[in-house]
């Protein structure tokens, strides 16, 4: 096991910058994600600790070695791709065994070796199977054991469970953060999935157009996410974002665009009059008959465990999410009030957070 | 088939119309078979028949036959020419092959690299396939002729030899020469074919590959190789079919010359029949190579066949 540094990396494709300078710290034994919609260079930013993609700039460590010029069979590495890439002419065994078979390791340490692997992720009954005969989970896992197997310092997932039903795709979350927990190895692993990043990373990476937005543990990116883009990237159904001004006039306000005033706990000193973003996030509405704003109800979605209610507030569209039943309809007035402790500022212009 | 198979049976009891012809499956199914089943039957099964019936009789151009059992091929069992000829089409169509598929092989790699002006080297190899055979041949038998070979005057100025090679004058370089054509012309088949098969192998296979610690030797060996053995399958019996029977490049450079050292079995079979006027006989030489011919396309059958259900395709 070991940890990895990716300082200041670069990359071009020909005349085309795709990744601006990118700094991670991922210390040994973590599990980082690395988090963003497409096209944002995680999966390029993998690759490139993978070996697949040369550097065009910057430096990136495995342990204590530089491994830019590494080549991808030197750098100990263990990566599962997007369509498993499991060979389709081995069976299962050989497809785990494949790469120890390659090291001329000897043939009972290769079975030894498989065998745990396959008890570890329960393949044993699945051995002699090819890939095309396995279920999408079952070929999921083959391409976990086949990365096991190899007892490496990193492991690289790259949108592993994309191609998975969505049932499927909670529980082989479950499975990967138990496995994380169990082999305690270094993993670096690519997902567009919010979710997925929240329920399993002890760190994530959030990237956009080929930068990072911030990075930290998930709690911390819900609670205190730095600017927009982050605010509105994790948490579903995305955080509402109000345009307007800040008012403090003894108590602060905040003045939508409509001319709708909404609570504020706190405004940042000097902070009058400024243009800002008001962000809310849907759960964080309550109704509350007394205090709370009335709005219009366009369309009311209930999922069973909470409901979610669109509607109009002061003309803005919003989404609030609610654990209590709510027995609303469409056109009626419903009085929602933001808890204004967890209320998020942005700042109008560059969506930094105030 | 069962729905169709319904409507038959049931149809004698029930009135006879042309609407209900209109939906019934398998007459509909015959209806539009005919088109293609006419033609197939003029066109192949016919000219087959006719060539198999005359290898049994001794037709002479001009002359309608007798049946004569199996005395053609009895003269052929005798006939030293006849076994030297199947000698030579094997040994064209081994040597050919072998190295059509190697060099095509080695084509198809370096192609499905990233190379500058893919597209047009892709087009260039295709060259030698798409001029008429005829046409090339010719140009060979410029490239070969005794005294204004070209390769023979390179090799004189480079002082490798003092006199021209005597190129289809003598038996051993006559069988290279056509040979060497032969596989210019076949290269670009092979090539194309498995360069087609070679980008039906996921990249990700070969980045897998690449992070288990193979080197690019073991990746063509336990990746490439593997996955491509359908494909190869196909290509070569397509190959080893079209050299077997080979007749126009032969007949262009060498007609079966010198001493009948380059006649195959096609050229033979067509010296006798047309020129020799011995329809019978001509007929029973082109009826002898099936088994061959046969025997190629079970082998890749069965090649094939182990590999089906390895290899992925339906989940």
């Amino acid at each position: 096991m070991a940890s990895v540094e990716i300082r200041d990396v670069r990359k071009a494709f020909g005349a085309t910058q795709v990744i601006h300078g990118v700094s991670i710290d991922i210390a040994d034994g973590e599990f980082v994600i690395l988090v963003g919609p497409s096209g944002c260079g995680k999966s390029t930013l993998l690759r490139m600790v993978a070996g697949l993609e040369n550097v065009t700039g910057g430096e990136i460590r495995i342990g204590d070695r530089v491994v830019n010029d590494v080549p991808p069979k030197e750098r100990d590495i263990a990566m599962v791709f997007q369509n498993y890439a499991l060979y389709p002419h081995m069976t299962v065994a050989d497809n785990m065994a494949f790469s120890l078979k390659l090291r001329n390791a000897p043939k009972s340490e290769i079975e030894q070796r498989v065998k745990k692997a396959a008890d570890i992720l329960g393949l044993g009954h699945l051995l002699d199977r090819y890939p095309r005969q396995l279920s999408g989970g079952q070929r999921q896992r083959v391409a976990m054991g086949r990365a096991i197997v190899r007892d490496p310092q990193v492991f690289l997932f790259d949108e592993p469970l994309s191609n998975l039903d969505a049932k499927l795709r909670v529980q082989m979350r479950t499975e990967i953060k138990e496995l994380h927990q169990r082999l305690r190895t270094t993993t670096v692993y690519v997902t567009h999935d919010q979710i997925e990043a929240m329920t399993m990373a002890d760190k994530i990476v959030v990237m956009h157009d080929g930068i990072v937005e911030q990075m930290g543990a998930p709690l911390e990116l819900y609670d205190r996410p730095a600017n927009m883009f982050v605010a509105g990237f994790i948490g579903s159904p995305a955080m509402n974002f109000i345009k307007g001004s800040i008012k403090v006039n003894g108590k602060a306000v905040f003045k939508a665009e409509g001319g709708l005033e909404l609570p504020l706990a706190t405004a940042p000193a000097g902070a009058d009059g400024r243009p800002a973003v008001y962000g809310i996030r849907p759960e964080h509405f309550v109704i509350d008959a007394q205090n709370g704003i009335p709005a219009e109800v366009v369309v009311v979605e209930p999922t069973g465990s909470e409901t979610q209610v669109f509607a109009k507030l002061g003309g803005q569209d919003i989404v609030g999410v609610f654990r209590e039943r709510v027995t609303v309809g469409p056109g009626d007035t419903i009085p929602l009030a933001p808890n204004p402790e967890l209320v998020h500022l942005f700042d109008a212009q560059t969506g930094k957070r105030l | 088939m069962s729905v169709s198979a319904d409507t038959i049976t049931a149809a004698p009891s029930s009135r006879w119309s042309l609407s209900r012809l209109a939906h019934d499956h398998n007459f509909l199914g015959l209806l539009f078979l005919l088109p293609a089943a006419v033609f197939l039957l003029v066109f192949l099964t016919y000219p087959l028949g006719l060539g198999v019936w005359l290898g049994f009789t001794d037709t002479r151009i001009g002359r309608a036959g007798v049946f004569v059992g199996l005395e053609n091929y009895e003269l052929l069992w005798e006939d030293q020419i006849f076994w030297l000829s199947v000698f030579n089409t094997i040994l064209y169509t081994t040597v050919a092959s072998v190295l059509k598929f190697a060099l095509g092989l080695w084509l198809a790699l370096i192609l499905n690299e990233r190379l500058p002006f893919k597209a047009f080297f892709r087009a260039i190899v295709l060259l030698p396939w798409v001029v008429p055979t005829v046409l090339s041949a010719i140009a060979f038998w410029w490239i070969y002729d005794a005294q204004f070979s070209i390769i023979s005057w390179a090799l004189q100025r480079m002082g490798l030899i003092d006199a021209p090679i005597n190129f289809l004058g003598d038996a051993t370089n006559a069988r290279a020469s056509v040979i060497a054509a032969n596989v210019w012309r076949g290269i670009p088949f092979v090539a194309i074919s498995l360069l087609a098969g070679l980008q039906t192998i996921p990249p990700s296979l070969h980045e897998a590959a690449t992070l288990d610690g193979a080197t690019s030797w073991q990746r063509f060996r336990y990746i490439t190789l593997p996955m491509l053995t359908p494909i190869i399958a196909v290509v070569m019996t397509f190959s080893v079919l079209f050299t077997f029977t080979d007749f126009q490049l032969i007949y262009v450079l060498t007609r079966g010359g010198p001493l009948n050292a380059t006649h195959l079995m096609a050229t033979l079979s067509f010296q006798r029949a047309i020129p020799g006027g011995q329809l019978g006989e001509g007929a029973a030489i082109a009826v002898a190579m099936i088994p061959f011919l046969l025997a190629a396309i079970l082998f890749s059958y069965f090649g094939l066949q182990r590999r089906r259900w390895q290899q992925g395709g339906a989940d």
